[in-house]
C-alpha cells in the first residue's frame, strides 16, 4: 500500500505529523470533463446533489411563500425556544473546550506539522479572519443591539431607563447603559468565536496534520472512519454547501435591502426591487472579481481594504462622540461582560425570555450554521500556526475587536439616545420603531459630516458583503470539488454567480426570510456535530508531535 | 544554445503532458542543458501529495525517473503557493527567474473562447519572462 511510485499514492508517514492512513484518494470520486469550453473537475455526487436540492428549494419557495414563510417562520421560533438550553451550553462548552486548549500541552502542536511556516502575516490573516467571520454584522447590530438591550430587552432584569412616556430614569441608567454593551458583547465575543474556532481547528488539523482533504466531511473521519467518504460524507457535505449558499444568497438579498435603505436615507433613492437587483448584480460583479483574482490578489486585498475603511469610520466616531466617554464605556462594558457572562450563559431559572430565547439562542444557531463557511475558511488560511496561537488569535482577539467596536458605536448612540431623548434619531428608529437597517445611519446622523461618514457606512456594508461573498465561493467550489483547491476557474464563478442568482430570484419572488429561517434551523443538527467534532479534535491531537 | 531548461509539471495530469516531456528531453539532449521540473502546489492536501513535503519527494522522484529515462542531467523545484488555481502563472514566472533558466518549455491545452476572459498560463508566462518560452500543443 505504501509504494511511491508516481502520483495518487498513498504516503509514508512524514514523521512531523500524523497522517492519517485511508484507502481514499483525493479527488478519486471527481469527474474531470468539459461543458463547452469550460473545463471541470467535480466532486460526485456532492456537487450536482447540492446545485440541483437548491434549485429545488428556490423553486419551492417562489411556488409557495406563504406556505413557505409560515412553515419556516413558525420552526425557527420553535426550535430556539425548545432548545435554547442546548444551544447556550452547547456553546459554553465550545468556549470551555478552546480554553483548555491554549493551556494544555496539546497548544504546541502545529497546523501542518512541526515544521511548518505560518501563510500569512498576522494583518492580513486577522483580516481575513474578521471579514468573512462577521464584518457585516457588526455594521448591522453595532448600533442597534446595545440600544436595545439597554433599553428594550432587559437582559437578566436589569430595567430600562426609559420610562413609558419617553422620559429618562435616571436610577437606572447607569446599570442599563452597563448591561447594554455587556449582553451585546456576549453575542460578539467569545462564544462565537469559539463555534468557529473549533469547526476550523478540526478542519485544519485533518488536512494539513492527517492529510485528509480540505472538506467538512475529513473532520469526521474519527467518528466515523472510511464511511466519510461514502453517503455519511456527501450529505455532510452537501449540507454544508446548502448551508453556506442559502447563507450567503438570503443574506446578500437582505444587505441589498439595506444598503437600500441607507441609500434613500441619504440621498432619496427610491427603495424597490430594481434598485436591490442592481445593487446584488454590482456585488457578485465585485465578487466574481475577487475570486477571479484569486485568495491572495482578490480575497485578502478587498479584506485589507475593508479592515482600513473599517478601522477609520471607528476612529472617526471614536473623536467624534468624545473618547474619554467612549473608552470609559469600553472599561464599563468589559467589566460588566467579565462578570455577567456567566449569569448570561446560564438557561437555567431565567425570566429574561425573550432576550435569551430571542436573541441569544437566535444567535447561537446562527453562528453555528455558518460555521462550516468560515470554519472552512479559517482552516484555508491558518496553515502554520501553533494550536494556541490559532485558538488565542481566533477566540481572544476578535472578541477584544468585537468589545471595542460595540463600544464605540453602541456607546456613541447610547449618549445621543440618554442627552436628547427626543431629538434622537437612534430612539425613533430603535426604541420608538423598530428599524434595523437604519439603526447605524441614525448614529451617523447624531455626529459631525454624517452626510460623508453615512456614504462611507453604506460602502464598508458593500465592500463586507463581497468579502463574505467571494470567500463564501471559494469555499463552496473547494467543497463540492472534493477538497481539492486547485478546481478550474470556471467553478468558482458559477458558484458566485448561482449565489447571486438565487438571491435576486427570492428576492423578485419572495422567500428571502423564509430560506433565512431555514438555513438558521439548520443550527441544530450542526450544534451535535460540532460537539462530536470537539471529541474529533482531541483525539486527533493525541498523537500529533508537540513542539 | 540552452544551458538550463524549466518545465511546469502537474503530476495529477502526466498523461497530458508526454509530449511536452519528450520535447523537453530532446532539447535537453540536443544542447547538452539540464532540466528542472518545476511543480507548483497549495499547502493543502491534493490528488498528487498529502502535504508540501510529500509532494517535493514525489516530485523529485519524478524528476530523477525522466532523467534517467532520457539520459539528461534533472533536477526539480517546488513552489507553494496559495491558490493554485490563479496564482500559477505567477509561481511559474518566478520560478523561470530564480532558477536563472533560459528556456521554458509547457504544455499547452486546445485554445478556447474562454482564453479571451481568460488567457492560456502559456501566454501569460511567454508575457512576463525573460527567456524563451515554448509552448507545446498536446
Amino acid at each position: 500500500m505504501a509504494e511511491e511510485t508516481t502520483n495518487q499514492g498513498i504516503p509514508r508517514p512524514e514523521g512531523n505529523a500524523d497522517l492519517i492512513q485511508t484507502d481514499y484518494e483525493i479527488g478519486q470520486d471527481n469527474i474531470q470533463t468539459k461543458v463547452g469550453p469550460f473545463g471541470l473537475d467535480i466532486h460526485n455526487p456532492v456537487f450536482v446533489i447540492s446545485g440541483l436540492v437548491i434549485i429545488a428549494f428556490v423553486a419551492y419557495a417562489l411556488a409557495a411563500p406563504t406556505q413557505a414563510a409560515e412553515f419556516f417562520g413558525w420552526l425557527r421560533p420553535a426550535l430556539t425556544s425548545t432548545f435554547d438550553w442546548f444551544f447556550l451550553w452547547s456553546a459554553n462548552i465550545f468556549v470551555l473546550f478552546c480554553l483548555v486548549l491554549i493551556v494544555s500541552p496539546y497548544g504546541s502542536v502545529r497546523l501542518g506539522g512541526t515544521d511548518a511556516r505560518p501563510d500569512y502575516g498576522y494583518t492580513g490573516w486577522f483580516a481575513m479572519l474578521f471579514a468573512a467571520g462577521m464584518g457585516i454584522g457588526l455594521m448591522f447590530f453595532g448600533v442597534l443591539e446595545p440600544v436595545y438591550h439597554m433599553a428594550i430587552s432587559e437582559p437578566l432584569g436589569v430595567p430600562s431607563p426609559i420610562a413609558e412616556d419617553g422620559s429618562i430614569i435616571e436610577a437606572n441608567v447607569d446599570a442599563a447603559r452597563r448591561m447594554g454593551l455587556a449582553a451585546t458583547s456576549y453575542h460578539w465575543a467569545l462564544h462565537p468565536w469559539a463555534i468557529y474556532a473549533v469547526v476550523a481547528l478540526a478542519l485544519a488539523l485533518f488536512s494539513y496534520n492527517k492529510g485528509l482533504p480540505l472538506t467538512i466531511r475529513s473532520a469526521f473521519y474519527p467518528i466515523f472512519g472510511e464511511r466519510v467518504w461514502g453517503w455519511t460524507g456527501h450529505i455532510i457535505d452537501t449540507l454544508a454547501v446548502f448551508a453556506t449558499l442559502f447563507g450567503l444568497a438570503t443574506s446578500l438579498g437582505f444587505g441589498a435591502q439595506q444598503a437600500n435603505a441607507g441609500l434613500e436615507h441619504i440621498y432619496g433613492l427610491p427603495n424597490n426591487t430594481t434598485v436591490q437587483v442592481i445593487l446584488i448584480i454590482a456585488i457578485t460583479g465585485v465578487a466574481l472579481i475577487s475570486v477571479l483574482r484569486g485568495l491572495d490578489g482578490g480575497v485578502k486585498v478587498l479584506s485589507e481594504i475593508n479592515m482600513v475603511i473599517a478601522l477609520l469610520l471607528l476612529l472617526f466616531v471614536l473623536f467624534a462622540a468624545g473618547v474619554g466617554g467612549i473608552l470609559s464605556d469600553f472599561v464599563a462594558g468589559l467589566g460588566a461582560y467579565l462578570r455577567e457572562v456567566v449569569p448570561l450563559s446560564n438557561p437555567h431559572g431565567r425570566d429574561d425570555t425573550g432576550y435569551m430565547q430571542g436573541w441569544t439562542a437566535f444567535y447561537w444557531a446562527w453562528w453555528i450554521s455558518w460555521s462550516p463557511f468560515v470554519g472552512m475558511f479559517i482552516a484555508r488560511v491558518s496553515r502554520g500556526r501553533t494550536v494556541r496561537e490559532f485558538v488565542t488569535c481566533v477566540l481572544i482577539i476578535p472578541s477584544l475587536v468585537c468589545l471595542l467596536w460595540m463600544a464605540v458605536f453602541g456607546g456613541a448612540a447610547i449618549d445621543q439616545v440618554l442627552t436628547d431623548p427626543a431629538g434622537s434619531a437612534v430612539k425613533a428608529q430603535v426604541i420608538d420603531s423598530y428599524n434595523p437597517p437604519l439603526s447605524l445611519f441614525a448614529m451617523l446622523e447624531g455626529l459631525p459630516l454624517s452626510s460623508i461618514t453615512s456614504t462611507i457606512g453604506i460602502i464598508l456594508v458593500i465592500v463586507f458583503f463581497v468579502t463574505s461573498s467571494d470567500s463564501g465561493s471559494l469555499v463552496i467550489d473547494t467543497i463540492t470539488a472534493g477538497g481539492k483547491v486547485d478546481a478550474p476557474v470556471p467553478q468558482r464563478v458559477f458558484w458566485c454567480t448561482f449565489e447571486g442568482l438565487v438571491a435576486i430570484a427570492l428576492l423578485i419572488g419572495g422567500g428571502l426570510g423564509a430560506l433565512q429561517a431555514m438555513v438558521i434551523s439548520t443550527g441544530l443538527p450542526f450544534t451535535v456535530i460540532l460537539l462530536m467534532i470537539c471529541f474529533a479534535i482531541f483525539k486527533g491531537l493525541m498523537n500529533e508531535k508537540r513542539g | 544554445m540552452f544551458k538550463k531548461i524549466m518545465m511546469p509539471v502537474d503530476l495529477a495530469h502526466q498523461g497530458d503532458l508526454k509530449k511536452a516531456l519528450a520535447c523537453a528531453a530532446d532539447l535537453a539532449s540536443h544542447y547538452g542543458a539540464e532540466i528542472v521540473y518545476v511543480g507548483v502546489t497549495a499547502a493543502a492536501p491534493s490528488a498528487t501529495a498529502h502535504n508540501p513535503e510529500e509532494f517535493d519527494a514525489k516530485l523529485k522522484e519524478f524528476a530523477a525517473g525522466q532523467g534517467r529515462e532520457h539520459g539528461v542531467t534533472a533536477s526539480s523545484k517546488t513552489v507553494l503557493c496559495h491558490d493554485p488555481t490563479t496564482d500559477v502563472d505567477d509561481a511559474i514566472v518566478k520560478a523561470a527567474k530564480d532558477t536563472g533558466a533560459d528556456l521554458v518549455v509547457m504544455a499547452s491545452h486546445v485554445p478556447n473562447v474562454l482564453d479571451i476572459v481568460w488567457p492560456s498560463n502559456g501566454g501569460r508566462v511567454a508575457e512576463h519572462v525573460d527567456c524563451t518560452v515554448m509552448v507545446v500543443r498536446s
